[in-house]
């Protein structure tokens, strides 16, 4: 039952991931990023992360996608990717790097054979305690860093008034 | 019971097919995007290690990465929007200003 689950997801993921890179049009490409990050939820499901499933329901496919759809529907009408391609050179060189890049990661990825240890504990408690002790200062950090973003935008953002 | 090294090998090829788009594609939106798809492969990874290990510091560290993302997703678009306001083509081959 896993195996069936965990497959279908897997092909679900590829296929939406390559959707995502193929297709023309940004807000398509947006659909099947949804669907990736929905099938990796699945999978954190299966590998008994429960929190991170939700949470990656709610931050990426919720709050982040939202933010992306937004910032296409404000800058595309029908202006992406026209005209002839002043790197077209330098790009044919792009799916061989990447095919050698993807051979060497799948051969490091396969070695780390590995028979699966107990099940850790993936609910929120767990988490949480190793949160608030073991990584406690990044955590805080975190928090600056989420306050310099939010100034950043905002004062990106901001329409210059005057010269 | 799937092994974890089924989900890293996984997690692999959906970060090769974020590179390929990254180096692909023109549109700074798709390419953001190729950008979140293998920060989404690498979660994973880190998520099948710490499954493999039987420790729950792999969540703890995907928790990270998320907050992380946010923080790179709101800059990132308010640097696109606030650059392609002006602009009428949106390609980023044409932002040569500061190459050397």
């Amino acid at each position: 039952m896993q195996w069936a689950v965990f497959t279908v997801l897997a092909l679900a993921a590829v296929v939406s991931a390559v959707g995502l890179v193929v297709r023309a049009n940004p807000l398509h490409g947006a659909l099947y990023l949804v669907t990736n990050l929905f099938c990796v939820a699945v999978l954190y499901l299966l590998l008994g992360a429960e929190f991170l499933a939700l949470a990656q329901v709610i931050i990426y496919a919720g709050a982040i996608m939202v933010l992306f759809i937004f910032a296409i529907m404000l800058l595309i009408p029908g202006r992406a990717e026209t005209g002839p391609d002043p790197l077209a050179r330098a790009r044919r060189w792009a799916l061989p790097v990447a095919a050698v890049l993807g051979v060497a990661v799948v051969l490091v990825a396969g070695g780390t054979g590995r028979p699966p240890a107990a099940a850790p504990p993936g609910g929120v408690e767990a988490i949480g305690r190793l949160l608030f002790t073991t990584y406690l200062f990044p955590f805080e950090v975190t928090s600056v860093l989420l306050l310099a973003a939010l100034v950043g935008a905002l004062a990106l953002a901001k329409r210059r008034v005057g010269p | 019971m799937v092994p974890p090294a089924y989900y890293v090998a996984l997690s692999a090829i959906v970060f090769t097919v974020g590179v390929v788009g990254v180096l692909v594609r023109r549109n700074p939106l798709v390419i953001f995007m190729s950008i979140e798809l293998m920060l989404n492969a690498a979660n994973l990874a880190f998520v099948a290690f710490g499954r493999a290990h039987g420790v729950a510091d792999g969540q703890v560290i995907v928790f990270f990465v998320m907050t992380v993302a946010a923080a790179e997703v709101a800059v990132g678009l308010a640097i696109i929007v606030a650059i392609f306001r002006t602009r009428y083509r949106i390609d980023v081959d044409d932002l040569s200003l500061m190459r050397w």
